[in-house]
């Protein structure tokens, strides 16, 4: 059995091992964008502030390890793929025969239409080159503009403070982290971050980036032009999924696929950031760029790939977010679905804890300033059974969710 | 044969031994706030739940983990957190619906129950044995996986 | 190394919290916890000071064992002057606050002056700020506790909390620490609201080092297997908790009955450990419901009862069908062999009131007591408790008054007063079962000699935790003394006495002694401190506290006179058991006590035991 991964990222990455364990004959090629050695976006963060090496970044530490797991990896960009016969050809040119296709492209940034964006110095931070030269610019004193105050821009904020740059952020929404926190929370962060000395614009546009004086100069509707010595937008990601064009394959914002990971083509299955499959506890479909999701897609299409059916029970959004200290996690339907919800806040300690329920049971959260047994939360949200006797208890003070969680378990 | 913590909070006084045991054999110093084992107290019932990773087989954690910071302990089952490779990103806490993984912030990175190599201090100082180590097939960890948690029903067919 | 050296300083007329180090000569000499937080005060307070006046200070204090792996290293301490005896007072708890205030890198806490408004001291280790009480007031300490856990989003904060009775002045009003847990005595919560202070709520997550880490595993292993191995920690306090003592101290002929008339209870079998675990036929169940240790404790006394959906007291009331602390002995005594009642449930009910609003069982129970006999013979009228009719044994009365005390209304305002004020009142001083103001608990000195010098003795006041000579004169340790012989127990006493002021200035559990002697507990400390630490240097540490708190009483007032019991153990012969036909031979021993304790025949230290202590 011949199989092709597009994508070496952790949905790929768990995909090819999934294979190889469960099929020790199995032909496993994997095409990698970014060079030999599959690397993390997650950990992109903490090589920008020193704490790792370039080999921090690696998804599997083993120089050897895909060598010794006999997973081929291609180093190149998909130009298209066929799908009959059945073949993905490279830009070079090479041309990979497959009996199954599993895609795992991913995502990239998002390029909003402000003019000047092509300007040097102005960059993602996506990619290790990203990284590497964001570094390079934001030298300490220098001014940075930080476009974007959602996951990747607040993430990068503690790097770019720890560097010693003058930060401003421009978010178009009204609050910080808009797609990840609600207003109490996304406020929250704002004040935070105006604690730690960054100027944050949100409701405010750039307009447009230009250069004057040797600096940037980044226009926003409202007020006057930030310079900058280094701009990074960060404004969003969309699915890679050009290569498909003309193959048919049912795409929404990303390629569709039904609870065993395939697309519309029998012989091609899609897993991760590129992937909309089913949200978790609902009939809607939905992408979801995060990391359990890739890896858990990434498993369990390899499993249905080999024959192994395996209906998936949906994605569960979560993130965690450690905005220069401040950490911030959500779960699922945290901006609610109509039922009752909790919440408790302690402005001056930066704490925070809303509970969405569907009747008795949880459906989402919103945490701020917690870490202590934070998993629980999603513990609750994916158990199948009430809450019973702790769903007023947990109306009452929302913060026992891990009691919750041990007493009903235990 | 490997080995498990067996919990019968039964037999739990709610002394926190354990936890000191734990953070002291962890950070060297006596403080409940960085025991991987806690000691759940539901005080309206009566009743004392000490609660750690169960080693489970799923390993959210390791799974989640971007860097591959978490590996598996061949000796002994447990997960173990390498602490010079992660790289406090903090998606395994989010991802192990027990909890069991937290993050430490003062040091940067998480941790987790790693059964001290084979010879866990909370087991040995727990005065009503209400922790005990023994052999995994023993322990009902089954009972204490398939709490009643749908999710995922694929990793448990390739478990 | 194990003391973290930095003290609390809050100053609640300015509304100011200071950080100062710990005086470190004070420490060498004191140890920590009781003594050292006596010396603090005794150097910071006009003995004379009235305990409810802005001037007294209150300390709550850890020792330098708190926080660490040793046996029941949780305890803390509130030392002040107490509010029910005007003497020194030191009242231990245990449970888990303890723990987190060491943790949250502090000592003591000295409370100083008195705050305008209702406020609670929130501490999240170096965040330490004074909040607005005023939504706290009013309530409960099981409410308080659940509130500020509730409102800083952290059910770990550990609180210690008045309940009303402390708030509107009940003079044995306690402070409560993780619902059940109290530092119970003397009238520290009454001082601590008299400060319009609701609670100290801690989150501490710094850590306890020690000196030598391997060194003190060791010894602190070492000492919990003496735990095991000893009869008493072993195997008794942790099957039946403290409530063991109930049948045997009945036995023994030394269980002060109905306001110790008698000094044995018919019914003492339907109120004890036995009873508490037996299954009801009802229901099936017991009312004791689980077994609770406090922090690092391998013995695990506490208790948690729940009490029979449909008695009397709860069942329509479903806030209190719930488990809850259980009945200790001294608590079952009080509110049950004293006042002649034996519905275990109706006692465990009062008990939970008692940790509910946070005032003090054994004074309670005994002022209730004081008050049946007074009202038995008339002194004390249906007028004046609001119909209430206080016989002895009349369980309904017991719960309603328990309730009453606790929101000082009705009759409950007139039994928050103590035994003393109260049988004066009432012209009957003679019936308050009390020494310096603070009533006797569950021995009876007549049939417990030692005790009688004990309470007689007690620098807070009547208080069995001094010197536990039960532990010899009933149990045989650490050698077997006879109850009914006087000879040879100021002597014990007075081992006793300093003794357990220094395993109380460690952070320890005075239980422990039950199977520790002062060779146990010194290499842990040794290892755990900073500094050179022998039996000796430990016993002259205990020694030194208990000549101190002396000198802070006679400053304070009291003389020789105070060193007395009530007439009735004097006067009034024993009627059954082993003691029947004995007094207590309070006369015999005390000249000899004060002279083994290098006192004056008036009670008063001679220069030459201040020198040789260093005081």
């Amino acid at each position: 059995m011949k199989y092709v991964i597009i994508g070496a990222g952790p949905a790929g990455v768990v995909a090819a091992e999934t294979l190889r364990k469960n099929d020790l004959s199995a032909d496993i090629t994997m095409i990698s964008g970014e060079g030999p050695y599959p690397h993390s976006r997650m950990a992109i963060p903490y090589f920008l502030t020193g704490r790792i090496e370039e080999s921090g970044t690696w998804l599997r530490k083993n120089e050897d390890h895909f060598e010794n797991l006999g997973i081929t990896i291609v180093d190149g960009c998909v130009s298209h793929v066929d799908t009959a016969p059945r073949k993905v050809t490279l830009d070079e040119g090479q041309v990979l025969e497959y009996d199954k296709l599993l895609i795992a492209s991913g995502a990239s940034p998002l390029r909003p239409p402000v003019p000047g964006l092509d300007r040097p110095g102005v960059y993602h931070c996506w990619t290790l080159e990203d990284s590497r030269n964001i570094v390079q610019r934001a030298a300490p004193g220098s001014d940075v503009v930080l476009m974007g105050a959602g996951f990747i821009g607040c993430i990068i904020l503690e790097a770019m403070l720890e560097r010693g740059v003058n930060l401003t952020v421009i978010e178009a929404e009204d609050r910080m982290v808009p797609r990840m926190m609600n207003q109490t929370a996304g406020d929250m962060i704002k004040k935070w971050c105006l604690k730690k000395g960054v100027t944050v614009l949100t409701s405010t546009r750039a307009t447009s980036v230009d250069e004057a004086g040797g600096k940037l100069s980044v226009s926003v509707d409202k007020g006057d032009a930030v310079a900058a010595d280094l701009v990074v937008v960060a404004t969003g990601v969309k699915s890679n999924t050009g290569f498909l064009e003309d193959t048919g394959i049912k795409m929404e914002e990303g390629i569709l696929i039904d609870d065993n990971f395939c697309s519309s083509d029998s012989n091609i299955y899609a897993a991760g950031d590129c992937a909309k499959g089913r949200e978790y506890g609902s009939d809607s479909w939905v992408m979801h760029a995060i990391q359990p999701t890739a890896t858990e897609h990434g498993r369990q299409a390899a499993l249905n790939m080999i024959g192994v059916p395996v209906t998936y029970q949906g994605s569960l959004s979560m993130n965690v977010l450690d905005t220069a200290g401040l950490i911030s996690a959500s779960f699922g339907k945290w901006d609610g679905v109509g039922g009752d919800h909790a919440e408790s806040i302690d402005q001056d300690n930066f704490r925070y804890l809303r509970l969405e329920f569907d009747d008795d049971h949880l459906v989402g959260a919103l945490s701020l300033g917690r870490t202590d047994r934070i998993g629980c939360i999603r513990g609750l949200i994916q158990r199948a059974k009430p809450l019973g006797v702790w769903k007023a208890r947990l109306m009452a003070n929302p913060n026992l969710v891990a009691e919750a969680f041990v007493g009903l378990s235990q | 044969m490997q080995k498990s913590l067996n919990i019968n909070p039964d037999k739990c006084t709610g002394c926190a031994q354990c936890e000191l045991a734990c953070s002291y054999e962890s950070e060297g110093v006596f403080n409940l706030s960085k025991s991987r084992i806690k000691v759940f107290k539901f005080h309206d019932e009566g009743r004392f739940v000490p609660y750690t990773c169960t080693q489970c087989s799923e390993a959210w954690c390791q799974q989640a983990c971007p860097v591959d910071a978490i590996t598996l302990d061949l000796a002994t089952g447990a997960k173990i957190v390498n602490d010079a490779t992660c790289v406090g990103c903090k998606v395994c806490t989010i991802a192990c619906p027990f909890g069991t993984i937290n993050y430490i912030a003062d040091k940067g990175v998480v941790a987790k129950c790693d059964l001290c190599g084979g010879d866990p201090e909370c087991v040995k100082v727990c005065p009503t044995n209400a922790i005990t180590f023994v052999d995994a097939n023993w322990t009902g960890l089954d009972k204490m996986r398939n709490w009643a948690m749908k999710t995922d029903s694929g990793s448990q067919a390739s478990a | 190394m194990a003391w973290t050296k930095n003290v609390l300083r809050v100053n609640l007329t300015e509304g100011t919290c200071t950080n100062e180090p710990l005086n470190m000569d004070w420490a060498e000499k004191y140890l920590g916890q009781r003594g050292l937080a006596t010396k603090y005060l005794t150097e910071e307070i006009d003995p004379k000071v009235d305990p409810l006046s802005p001037d007294n200070k209150m300390i709550m204090v850890t020792g330098p064992l708190t926080g660490t792996c040793a046996s029941t290293a949780g305890r803390y301490s509130i030392v002040t002057k107490g509010a029910l005896t005007g003497a020194i007072a030191c009242s231990n708890s245990g449970g888990f606050f303890g723990n987190e205030l060491k943790n949250a890198g502090l000592d003591m806490i000295i409370f100083e002056g008195s705050s305008k408004k209702p406020v609670y001291l929130y501490i999240e280790d170096d965040n330490v700020q004074l909040l607005d009480a005023s939504e706290l007031w009013g309530r409960s300490t099981w409410n308080t506790e659940e509130t500020i856990k509730a409102n800083h989003g952290d059910p770990m904060i550990r609180v210690a909390s008045i309940g009303i009775s402390g708030e509107k002045g009940c003079k044995y009003a306690c402070v409560v620490n993780d619902m059940d847990r109290a530092a119970g005595r003397s009238g520290v919560g009454t001082v601590m609201g008299s400060k319009n202070l609701k609670a100290v709520a801690v989150r501490g997550t710094k850590g306890v080092a020690v000196k030598d880490g391997a060194r003190f595993l060791k010894a602190v292993a070492e000492a919990k297997q003496v735990l095991v191995d000893n009869a008493v920690t072993g195997q008794g306090l942790p099957a039946f908790g403290t409530q063991v003592l109930m049948n045997v101290i009945n036995e023994t002929g030394a269980l002060p009955t109905r306001n110790s008339r008698e000094v044995q209870f018919s019914s003492a079998n339907d109120i004890s450990a036995e009873a508490m675990a037996e299954v009801r036929a009802s229901d099936n169940k017991s009312n004791l419901v689980a077994t609770a240790a406090c922090f690092s404790c391998t013995i695990a006394c506490g208790r948690v009862s729940e009490i029979e959906r449909t008695h009397f007291t709860v069942k329509d009331r479903p806030e209190y069908q719930k488990a809850s602390g259980g009945l200790e002995y001294e608590a079952a005594w009080a509110l049950g062999a004293a006042t002649g009642i034996k519905d275990l449930d109706a006692l465990t009910f009062a008990n939970f009131i008692c940790n509910e609003q946070g005032f003090d069982p054994i004074s309670f129970g005994s002022t209730l007591a004081a008050a049946m006999e007074m009202f038995e013979a008339g002194d004390i009228t249906t007028k004046d408790t609001g119909g209430l009719e206080l016989t002895f044994g009349n369980a309904e009365v017991l719960c309603t008054l328990a309730e009453l005390t606790g929101k000082a209304e009705g009759f409950g305002v007139d039994l928050g007063l103590g035994s003393k004020l109260l049988c004066a009142k009432y012209g009957k001083p003679e019936l308050a079962m009390q020494v310096k103001g603070q009533e006797f608990p569950a021995y009876d000195p007549r049939g417990i000699q030692g005790m009688g010098l004990t309470y007689a003795t007690s620098n807070r006041g009547a208080c069995h935790l001094r010197s536990y000579t039960v532990a010899s004169e009933v149990l045989g340790i650490p050698e077997k003394t006879d109850p009914l012989e006087s000879d040879g127990k100021p002597g014990l006493v007075m081992a006793f006495q300093d003794a357990t002021a220094a395993f109380d200035s460690a952070g320890v559990c005075i239980f422990t002694t039950f199977a520790w002697t002062m060779d146990d507990l010194t290499p842990q400390i040794d290892a755990a401190c900073e500094g050179d630490w022998s039996t000796e240097k430990l016993l002259e540490i205990g020694e030194r506290i208990w000549n101190l708190e002396r000198q802070f009483n006679n400053a304070a007032g009291f003389t020789a006179e105070d060193d007395k019991l009530p007439q009735r153990l004097m006067k009034d012969a024993a009627k059954t058991g082993p003691a029947k036909g004995l007094t207590s031979k309070l006369e015999v021993m005390l000249p000899e006590y004060y002279q083994l304790r290098g006192w004056t025949p008036d009670g008063v230290p001679t220069n030459e035991t201040i020198q040789r202590l260093n005081l």
